[in-house]
């Protein structure tokens, strides 16, 4: 009975519906384009400046998109300043974090997530706790212990390492991460016990399981954590600028800061340093992307 | 008999050797968190009570820090410049990170390519993204006057208008939502679908179901996100040391600015401490008001 007062009363309406929603979807769409546009606006807007010529910088009205593209720009931005050596140390201090990160985060991560010791819920609520405190509280008294250990100091340790870079990378091998500790932790747990006590019957030690049998099952919060730890360390300005001394040492984020104060009328070469700098991050993003939501979905931080 | 207490003695010692195990797997953080955690917080309670400029011996200054923490003019103008910030951009961030999270959850195209673009800016490196808003806000040939004028809007000085510098710094951080979209978007996601479903039976239109169930059942991530951005908004600084140290007229003079020079500009070591210990106690005071205040509004399903 109601499968024939259905489709008689239903068409007419549901037809006039579904033109609505259609159309509301269409309006939706062209909004958020629009909006689109106006969040990449200043990315657009320093990448395009970053080609135009002087004379189109300081234009009005404002030029949006430069004539002749002026490579150049990027060649004089590139060699008024040692570029490479600044891009070569953002890269040591990067690499030596993720290392960090990974080896230090997933020994802790295991500890938590498997082996049973007294004390293990009440350090794992201290983690817990670091992660809400804010960055400032240690800032000071963080600057003078390093200048206590000599690590604010010039020179290097090694003999290629400069001593600066040790408070910058130090803190991330001791899994003062609690985020990326927490990350893996939550993974691991989900990883079956089975597959371990079966190792452990066949005599492997915990350093074999975790290895062998725990980190290769865990390659996406792996590569989830290499991003964003790659990301901090590759954005940070704060901690470089507090430690590093000699310019010989700076990082990218120090270069652009200091081309920005010295350089006032040269837009279009701070522009095209500022979009070198951009690069990587973007190439990261653009491969690295569903790390990234799930990332963020699953521990609601991440980014800034 | 025998067999048994072999077993048990077994046990235990398979049960210490997990002991051990456990505490070596995590001493990095252990030491970490006593060397680079408890340490420096204890230090810097006595730090507070120290007048050190690094270069000669602490002297003793008892409570004076925390006094002038709390009566100086400039700290009180930062605590001022960092609490307007917060109440006018976190509410509106919410506001457009929501919507956004919303229309992204509608059957649109290119969804994956709209989220990517608005989380961009939160991935480019912060000295970048200071530099080109500097020039975005330029008062000649920046882009905020030259399309505000389309709209007839009179161009405006920003960074260096007294009045509009601290709005200014609120604009600019309505880009940066990205990451409270995402997780807007996997909550939105997690929505049942026959609740929607009983809703659109029942009669009720879009707007109502928004109101009714999305927006209630989306209380938690909203409290979340809310607690989130003002912890990070009290403590943003480096945009404003990069585009205006903190001018003009210490309009833009937020509270950890401050904290950064007195430490590392003035070398006022104790000082700088005290004025890290009120943020703290402010943000945390603030958190935990929240959570009191959040009892009234966030609807945790039973």
């Amino acid at each position: 009975m109601e499968t024939t007062t259905f489709p008689t009363l239903r068409p007419k309406s549901y037809r006039r519906q579904e033109i609505l929603r259609r159309i509301g979807l269409a309006v939706l769409q062209v909004v958020m384009t629009l909006v689109l546009i106006t969040f990449l606006g200043p990315t657009l807007w320093m990448v395009s400046s970053s080609l135009k010529a002087r004379t189109e910088i300081f234009a009005h009205p404002i030029v949006w998109i430069p004539e002749t593209p002026q490579w150049g720009n990027y060649v004089q931005a590139l060699t008024m300043m040692p570029f490479a050596q600044f891009a070569l140390n953002t890269f040591i201090i990067c690499a030596l974090t993720v290392s960090g990160v990974l080896v230090s985060c997933s020994l802790v991560a295991y500890s938590f997530a498997r082996l049973r010791w007294p004390g293990r819920d009440f350090f794992f609520g201290l983690l817990l706790a670091t992660m809400m405190l804010p960055e400032i509280v240690t800032l000071i008294p963080m600057f003078i212990e390093f200048r206590w250990l000599g690590w604010t100091k010039p020179g290097t340790i090694f003999g290629f390492l400069p001593l600066n870079y040790l408070p910058l990378t130090v803190p991330y091998w001791l899994a003062l991460s609690p985020l990326y500790v927490f990350l893996m932790r939550q993974f691991f747990k989900g990883i079956p016990v089975e597959l371990e006590e079966a190792a452990l019957i066949d005599g492997a030690n915990r350093l074999q399981i975790l290895l062998q049998i725990i980190l290769p099952l865990s390659k996406p919060v792996l590569a989830t954590v290499a991003v964003f730890s790659f990301l901090q360390a590759y954005n940070d300005f704060l901690q470089p600028l507090i430690y590093i001394g000699s310019r010989d040492y700076w990082t990218l984020a120090l270069a652009l800061r200091s081309m920005n104060d010295a350089q006032v009328g040269q837009w279009e070469l701070l522009f095209a340093a500022s979009t070198v700098v951009l690069i990587p991050v973007l190439v990261i993003f653009i491969v690295a992307q569903r790390y990234f939501v799930q990332g963020i979905a699953t521990t609601g931080f991440g980014g800034r | 008999m025998a067999t048994q207490t072999h077993y048990k003695e077994r046990l235990t010692r398979a049960r210490l050797r997990e002991w051990i195990e456990g505490y070596l797997f995590a001493t990095p953080f252990l030491i970490g968190f006593f060397a680079f955690v408890a340490f420096p917080m204890l230090f810097s309670i006595w730090l507070m009570f120290h007048r050190w400029d690094l270069l000669t011996d602490p002297v003793f200054v008892g409570f004076r820090n925390i006094e002038r923490a709390l009566t100086d003019e400039l700290a009180l103008k930062a605590l001022y410049n960092s609490a307007f910030y917060t109440v006018f951009a976190v509410p509106v961030q919410l506001v457009i990170s929501f919507t956004l999270a919303l229309a992204l959850t509608q059957p649109i195209l290119f969804r994956s390519l709209y989220r990517a673009g608005f989380y961009l800016p939160i991935i480019i490196p912060v000295v970048a993204t200071a530099i080109v808003w500097q020039k975005v806000f330029h008062p000649d040939f920046g882009i905020m006057n030259e399309v505000l004028g389309w709209f007839g809007v009179p161009p405006q000085k920003w960074l260096l208008d007294p009045n509009l510098a601290k709005p200014a710094f609120i604009f600019m951080s309505f880009w940066m939502i990205g990451r409270q979209m995402v997780i807007f978007i996997a909550g939105l996601g997690n929505i049942p679908a026959q609740l929607m479903e009983a809703a659109q039976i029942d009669g009720a239109s879009k707007l109502r179901s928004l109101f009714s169930i999305i927006i209630p059942l989306m209380t938690p991530l909203i409290f979340y996100n809310m607690v989130i951005a003002i912890i990070n908004s009290f403590q943003t600084f480096v945009p404003a040391l990069i585009m205006t140290d903190g001018g003009p007229q210490n309009e833009t003079l937020f509270v950890v600015l401050n904290i950064y020079r007195n430490g590392f500009q003035f070398f006022n070591m104790g000082y700088a401490s005290a004025l890290a210990w009120e943020l703290f106690i402010i943000v945390v005071g603030f958190t935990i008001a929240q959570f009191y205040i959040a009892r009234k509004w966030v609807y945790y399903e039973v």
